[in-house]
Order: C-alpha cells, then structure tokens, then sequence
C-alpha cells in the first residue's frame, strides 16, 4: 500500500465521527456570529486552536466578557485529557522526525486517537505506516470541522435546527465499537464501570474536569485490578488473532 | 473585543491546546515510559471514550434519565450488546445509529 492507502484508511475509520462532528462545526460557527463575533475570529479559532468542545467553552466565556487568562486556562483544563493520549502514543511516534510528530500533536483529538489507537492494537497500523492512517484521519478531521466553521458563520445553521437531530450519535456508537472488543477481561470491565458511574458522579464539575477525573479513575482502577501484567498481553495476541 | 484582544485569545487558546497535546512528543525520542505506566495507559482508550459517552447516553437533557423512551440509552444498549457480540464496528455503528434513529423518530410518530 502507498502513502495515499494507508490515509484514506484512517479517512474511512472516521467517517462516523465526522458525520457526527458536521452539526457541531455549524454551530460553533452560527453561534459565533449570534454573539457578534468577527468571522475571523472563529475562522481563525478553528483552524489554530482546532479542539471542539474547548472552543464552545470559549465562546461561552467570551460572550460572559471573562478575562483572556480565565479563557486560555478554562482551554488548558479542558483539554488536559489528550495528555493521556499523547502518553499511550508516545511509543509509536518516538521513531518518527520532529515534523512529524508537531503535526500529529497538533491534531491529537479524541475521534483520530479514538479512530488510529485500536488499529496499532490489532496491527493494521504499525511503525512503518501508523503516521500516514493517522494524517489521513486528522485531515478529515481538519478539513470538516473548518469547512463547517466557515459555513456555518457565513449562513448561520443552514438548516435550522440540525444540531437537534442526534447526529452526534454516530460518535457514540463509534466509541461504544471501539470500546467492546477490549472487554475480555475482568480490568476492562472494572475500568468501563469506574469510568462510566464516575462521569455520571462528577458530571456537575465544571470544565469537563468529571471527564478528566473520571477518566483517570478508569485508568488506576483498570491498572490495580490488573494484577499480572501477563492478562493483558494475553489480550493483545487475542486482539490480533481475532483481526486475523 | 478588540482586535488584540481577539488575537491574544487564540493564540493563547492555541498554545495551551497544542502545548498539551504536543509536550510529551515533543522528548518522545527520549522518553522512557516505565513499565507500570505502559501498563495503566492501556486502560486510557477505554477509560476516557467511556467518560465521554457515558453521561451523552444517560444523561441526555443533563439529567439521569433510565428509562426506555431515552434513545441515547436505547442506540447505546443496542451497539453494546451488538459490539460484545460480534465484535465488528462497523456492525455495531450501524445498529446502534439504527436502533437511535427509530427510537427518537419512529416513537413520536
């Protein structure tokens, strides 16, 4: 497979999220203009800043008359979550040039982790070409989110009403598949659970800070019940039998 | 909001996103994860999508609603139990979003 092969792969592991993601870019652009805000402002925000939910909270602060370091530290709590992400990535980019590596950090977000990371797990994206699914699934991102952006703020919704319709479903069954075939073993279980009721718990913190808490109390429980390392290696070579 | 303003935001926004994203990148040729973190960061995908979806499934209206007219809950259910089944995502996407669909639509016709 060429270079183009091996993106489009990571562009069709992210088709579901990306239907998903298209209300939310109109949105974030209606809204933007609804609160007086220059078209270039939110133009600029999606394509520098690049991060959903943080941008939404950023508008909701701004349209508040909040303080700029009270905006860019809500940015900082909100998005600390992918540092978990760039810790499990850490081992499949450290062979690749600093480039490289700046633009996937850039566009490190939940639905391309969430679309590339199982596909190392099952060996469908590997050293050599795990780079190029990724760039491929960051650029459908990318592009999506600031065509909608610009749409969105040039036409206000278009279709009135579209961020109503549940499409955002299509990103929780993805994550709901993504999610199941890990559950062989008891630690997942318990990681599934602790992460979930904790969410639910912790749902009234603001800043998306019941998502980071409960995600790592998901991470330690899954960690502690997993008391031979061996299990989960086990699960890995079922993993990649079962994608065989 | 001034035009400084405006820019200071983003640029701001811009590095504490790509700041977090990219620092530990950045010394990935370097760094040597310990073995026990290695081990408890296979537990991030799961841990953080279910955080994610978790309270979008149950909490629709930012309230818990458990009952059956609850279509997130429903599509939810559905793709799980699909998902643990068959163990093919894209089949799980489809009935899940399926399930949803009827759910939210062919209940209030």
């Amino acid at each position: 497979m060429n270079t183009l092969q091996h993106m489009r792969r990571g562009s069709v592991a992210s088709i579901p999220m990306i239907i998903g993601g298209i209300p939310f870019g109109l949105l974030f652009g209606s809204l933007a203009s609804s609160y007086g805000l220059s078209p270039w402002f939110a133009i600029a925000m999606s394509a520098f800043v690049f991060a959903g939910s943080a941008q939404f909270v950023a508008l909701g602060l701004i349209a508040l008359q909040a303080p700029i370091w009270v905006i860019v530290s809500t940015t900082f709590i909100v998005n600390l979550r992918h540092l978990l992400y760039a810790a499990d990535m850490v081992k499949f980019v450290k062979h690749l040039p600093m480039s490289m590596r700046i633009i996937m950090g850039f566009g490190l977000i939940d639905e391309t982790y969430a679309a590339v990371r199982p596909m190392y797990e099952v060996g469908s994206a590997n050293e050599k070409n795990g780079h190029k699914v990724y760039i491929g699934s960051f650029l459908s991102f990318y592009v999506m989110w600031n065509m909608t952006t610009i749409l969105g703020v040039l036409s206000g919704e278009l279709i009135p009403g579209m961020s109503e319709w549940g499409l955002e479903f299509a990103m929780v069954a993805t994550f709901i598949g993504i999610i199941t075939p890990y559950l062989k073993h008891k630690a997942f279980w318990l990681c599934l659970l602790s992460a979930g009721a904790s969410s639910i718990i912790l749902f009234d913190l603001p800043n998306n800070l019941g998502l980071l808490v409960s995600a790592i109390i998901g991470v330690v429980m899954g960690f502690v019940s997993d008391s031979s390392s061996k299990t989960v290696s086990e699960i890995d070579d079922s993993m990649q039998e079962a994608s065989k | 909001m001034n035009l400084w303003q405006g820019v200071l935001i983003i640029f701001g926004m811009f590095a504490v996103t790509f700041g977090v994203r990219f620092v530990l990148f950045a010394r990935a040729d370097k760094v040597v994860m310990p073995a026990y973190i290695e081990k408890a960061l296979k537990f991030v995908p799961v841990a953080v999508l279910t955080a994610i979806i978790t309270p979008m499934a149950l909490m629709p209206d930012s309230k818990l609603d458990l009952t059956l007219t609850n279509p997130w809950l429903l599509g939810s259910l559905a793709a799980f139990v699909v998902g643990i089944w068959r163990q093919q995502q894209l089949l799980t996407i489809l009935v899940g979003v399926l399930v949803f669909f009827v759910a939210k639509y062919g209940f209030s016709l």
